[in-house]
């Protein structure tokens, strides 16, 4: 599957990235909203947005309510937050606005791969 | 560095309390979990809370030495396929044939902190409206009564509620609290936890219509795990169903069951129990 890493902390993208191409995706990188709608658009066929909340220039709920604003333009990728934000009225508001699962950071391999497969997605090796 | 007669000791003293069938290969478990306990004691070694679980009569960190080994990694919906079957073929079959009970029991055995028998609490809470005023009851046994303490508590840390638990659910059955998160009271009553070593005659736990027993038997040598096996045959309903591991298998032990839920099922009916209502 085609994922977009949208964070602006390189390591985490380093990190994440690391961890999903191992799974046996395909990964593509943004450092904000905006770079992120770039690359939907260059890329549609991204299937899965790992999307962080504090971000500059655009951050993570106003990609979300972008991504509403234009979802005429074709499928929606699924999304999952991945940010610092860990109370639960923020887990709310991410999860009205759009997300499909959230993850707190920080994470390990086996949340990552956990919430992925509650969203039925699979690592190649894993018979996806 | 552990010494060959520690290692001997503990094996057995583990074989005869729990039914742990460890072998020398797996020192390296022996090491990471007593370690702690011998620091924890005041001990300078491994070797020397060895020393003082043989020369002395401390039954109490006897038990600590059983617990330390028995307590097993756990998440909500772990392996998830299990759940799914249980909230799609299991729970389906037992609303039409439990119509006139309208009850339904559940054990957990080896359940850890909690998390099995809450993830399928959490199931059957959201299947609720197909099943309104049923009565349900979950059991969750465990060996140890440290984990019990924190499966009662129905707190988990961030880490634990991100292993497995979809969203949603975390919104729907969890306050926060701190740093932790808290199961809320209506979740919580649906779970009873008592202290149980599967190697004692458990016949006065009742009978039921389920019961997850997973990866648990994989530590058990062959005949601990038939005896087991033909113990938990004689609590489950005629018509019950009986999960195990991803990893457990029954081949090659006499044993009242049959596979049921094809390939990927992994879970087990009574041989000659009645087929499943349609």
């Amino acid at each position: 599957m085609k994922i977009l890493v949208v964070d602006d902390s390189r390591s985490v993208r380093r990190i994440m990235g690391g961890m999903l191409s191992k799974m046996g995706h395909e990964i593509f990188e943004a450092e904000h909203g905006k770079e992120a709608l770039e690359q939907l658009k260059a890329h549609p066929d991204i299937g899965l947005l790992m999307l962080d909340w504090n971000m500059p220039v655009m951050n993570g709920m106003e990609l979300l309510e972008a991504m509403k604003k234009g979802r005429d333009e074709g499928p929606r990728p699924t999304i999952v937050m991945c940010t610092t934000e860990n109370e639960m009225s923020k887990i709310v508001h991410a999860m009205t606005k759009g997300a499909n699962e959230y993850i707190m950071k920080p994470f390990t391999k086996e949340i990552l791969e956990e919430k992925l497969g509650i969203l039925g997605i699979h690592g190649e090796d894993n018979g996806a | 560095m552990i010494s060959p007669e520690a290692v001997q000791f503990f094996l057995m003293l583990l074989r005869k309390e729990s039914g742990l069938a460890l072998d020398e290969s797996k020192k390296y478990l022996l090491e990471t979990r007593l370690e702690p306990l011998a620091a924890q004691e005041g001990y300078a070694s491994i070797n020397d809370l060895y020393m003082a679980v043989r020369n002395t009569n401390n039954s109490l960190l006897r038990q600590e030495v059983v617990d330390a080994m028995t307590t097993n990694e756990t998440s909500f919906f772990r392996d998830r396929m299990p759940f799914d079957i249980f909230k799609n073929e299991v729970i389906p079959d037992l609303i039409k044939r439990n119509e006139r009970s309208r009850r339904i029991r559940i054990w957990c055995a080896a359940c850890s902190t909690g998390q099995e028998p809450y993830s399928l609490a959490m199931e059957l809470a959201s299947m609720s409206a197909k099943m309104p005023g049923w009565n349900i009851k979950i059991l969750g046994t465990d060996i140890t009564e440290a984990v019990l303490k924190k499966a009662r508590e129905g707190t988990y840390s961030q880490h634990d509620i991100q292993r497995g638990l979809p969203t949603p659910y975390l919104i729907r059955f969890f306050k926060q609290s701190g740093m932790n998160w808290v199961l809320n009271s209506d979740l919580k009553r649906m779970v009873e936890f008592k202290r149980l070593n599967l190697l004692s005659n458990f016949s006065w736990i009742g009978q039921f219509d389920i019961v997850f027993c997973r990866n648990i038997l994989i530590y058990f040598d062959v005949e601990t795990k038939k005896t087991v096996i033909g113990r938990i045959g004689g609590v489950l309903a005629p018509h019950g169903a009986l999960f195990l591991g991803g990893s457990e298998t029954l081949l090659g032990i006499d044993n009242p069951f049959v596979r049921a839920g094809g390939m990927k099922g992994k879970y087990y009916h009574l041989n000659g129990a009645p087929a499943p209502v349609r």
